[in-house]
């Protein structure tokens, strides 16, 4: 590879670097903790359908409203679902929607970031002046507004979530490149000729990456917490796919007479939710102090 | 200071336009037509023409927008498609019941995610800071749903303290409305209060460390003397900025916990429009909000800039 940057200014990936954030996060057991919640519901939403003891829409009018035993984990809803499994495959949306919104988000709102503060004048100033109405509105009451006209589907999920998150990143992005710009290894790579885009993704983006995934990793945690609110209220996924929100809205009916029905994909969401939080204060201290610029 | 005010002022004004722009945008890209929204499909295609043309539908897109915009602006805020009710009463009435939640839960967590910011800090890095910073982490993990429901299934189903619905009548006045309030007030607070309580140690926790507090101390002024003279009065400014900051997240809340509850207030009428898919009552809410949102943020801005002069000439 071309243009190898300083020791200083390494890639986040070298081994060196790795083993020092590997012992960072050791040293902190509650991230550590958030840490191994995420990768545990990765697992779950990858091998959901197959793990799942019985097919997440299958009815049984015989065992309705069972409580939790040894042959249903977490008991069985109104039609006599099997409640493990469909909390199980739910999994599987919540990283593919939040995930993949998050990820579009990123790499978006990087680039335009990038963009808006490498280019500068103009530029910077369209990009992010439209970035800032976006935050304008209270990040639900948008993605209810822009669903009201999309249609509630997948795809229009993901971007609701994309256009939700792109202007954390990009600001994150641009205010990296504003501090970048004026360092050595910049300018040597100027000098030495080099084109924009390789400034701007092969020296830029690498030093950029920490505080980046830090932010993305935070964006997952809400954006689950987003997915499951519009689940809730009737906005998310269409059914009949297990949606952890809609579940609990639809076992708030039975609660008195199931209340594994609620419990269980409550205490889902919520545990990822909180695991995933946990995971990214925790990366914020395993990246070290530089990566508190541009988090607002 | 008045020419800070002023420019952050305008900056309220151009954020609100520029929103009225996507809020209309989004709400005219709707794929379904008004006119069959409102007639229904069998209606005859000389009826729809007609009531497009008395709507003003069959005018340019820019047309429609400034004349909507100034209807907005001198009070015509339009007719409810769904329920056909004046769009306005319904919802300033529905945005007074929210407010009346929101001061409830403002009540509550404010005082207390400060009261436990500053023992997080006073006493950091040991035992009772990490239960309170893990704690509050913990809650803001908790969806408002949850949390809700949860509240519900113990004081008002199991100890019955607080009635599980809050649909209030309308006109209800704060007091007797209260203890309605309790329960959505408590809902939304909980995610609300780990903001609070993490700024309120983080600034507290800096200005703990400071030169000026350590020599307070070493002159043998007491805790409470140092705390309440020395530090709170640095140590909340960061406090004071996410308090006002936070209503975007208090606004999120009420949305789905006014739902929970079917407390009839500003978010479920949001959510009425939306899943109605009523246009004038989207655009109206959707506009308040981004109103009552950016004068927060200006509120912030003003308050931050008032304790803090560095800031003003920026």
């Amino acid at each position: 590879m071309k243009g190898k940057v300083e020791a200083d200014h390494g890639r986040l990936v070298s081994p060196r670097r790795a083993a020092v954030y590997w012992r960072r996060l050791r040293l902190q057991p509650v991230a550590l903790a958030g840490t191994f919640i995420f990768f545990l519901f990765l697992v779950i939403a990858l091998l959901g359908p197959l793990i799942a003891p019985y097919d997440y829409a299958a009815q049984d009018a015989t065992q309705r409203l069972q409580s939790p035993s040894l042959g249903h984990w977490m008991g069985t809803d109104n039609f006599g679902r099997d409640v493990f499994s469909r909390v199980l495959v739910g999994a599987r949306d919540v990283f593919y929607l939040g995930g993949i919104g998050t990820l579009l988000a990123a790499v978006v709102g990087t680039s335009l970031g990038l963009l808006a503060g490498y280019v500068g004048r103009l530029w910077d100033e369209a990009i992010m002046r439209v970035l800032d109405v976006l935050l304008a509105f209270p990040a639900l009451l948008l993605a209810m507004v822009l669903l009201a006209t999309a249609g509630p589907s997948d795809l229009n999920l993901i971007l609701v979530i994309a256009v939700l998150y792109i202007p954390m990143f990009a600001r994150i992005a641009r205010s990296m490149v504003l501090d970048l710009r004026t360092r050595e290894f910049i300018e040597a790579a100027r000098l030495r000729g080099e084109k924009r885009s390789y400034i701007l993704f092969r020296e830029m983006l690498p030093n950029a990456l920490p505080p980046l995934l830090v932010e993305a990793s935070i964006r997952f945690a809400y954006s689950i917490f987003l997915v499951a609110s519009l689940g809730f209220l009737g906005l998310g996924v269409p059914p009949p796919n297990p949606d952890w929100g809609r579940q609990v809205n639809e076992a708030r009916t039975f609660f008195d007479a199931a209340p594994w029905m609620l419990l269980f994909p409550a205490a889902a969401i919520s545990l990822l939710v909180i695991g995933t939080s946990l995971m990214a204060d925790g990366l914020r201290h395993v990246f070290g102090p530089p990566v508190a610029r541009g988090s607002r | 200071m008045t020419g800070f005010i002023l420019r952050r002022l305008g900056f309220v004004i151009l954020t609100v336009l520029l929103s009225s722009v996507l809020v209309f945008g989004a709400t005219h890209v709707l794929p379904g037509d008004v006119a069959t929204m409102i007639l229904g499909r069998e209606a005859s295609e000389q009826a729809k023409d007609s009531l497009r043309q008395e709507l003003g539908l069959d005018r340019s897109l820019v047309v429609q927008y400034g004349s909507w915009l100034s209807d907005l602006a001198r009070g015509d805020w339009g007719t409810s498609l769904s329920t056909g009710e004046d769009v306005r009463g319904v919802t300033l009435e529905r945005l007074s019941n929210s407010a009346m939640l929101a001061l409830v839960a403002f009540f509550m967590y404010v005082p207390l995610g400060i009261f436990l910011g500053v023992i997080a800090a006073w006493r950091r890095n040991s035992y009772i800071d990490q239960v309170i910073s893990a704690g509050s982490l913990a809650f803001v993990g908790l969806p408002e749903f949850v949390t809700a429901v949860l509240l519900i299934a113990v004081f008002s189903r199991a100890l019955h303290w607080f009635p599980s619905s809050s649909a209030i009548a309308p006109g209800t006045g704060f007091f007797s409305a209260l203890p309605s309030l309790i329960l959505p007030g408590l809902t939304v607070s909980l995610t609300s209060l780990a903001y609070v309580v993490r700024m309120t140690r983080a600034g507290t926790a800096e200005v703990l460390e400071t030169d000026y507090v350590r020599t307070a101390r070493l002159k043998g002024l007491s805790a409470g003397n140092v705390l309440f003279r020395h530090v709170l009065r640095n140590s909340l400014l960061p406090t004071v900025t996410v308090i006002a900051a936070g209503v975007g997240w208090l606004i999120g809340g009420l949305i789905v916990t006014e739902s929970v509850f079917g407390y009839p207030g500003l978010g479920r009428l949001v959510l009425f429009a939306v899943q109605r898919r009523d246009l004038p009552l989207i655009q109206a809410t959707t506009m308040v909000i981004v109103t009552i949102f950016a004068l927060a943020n200006l509120a912030a801005d003003i308050m931050y800039a008032l304790l803090n002069p560095r800031i003003r000439y920026r």
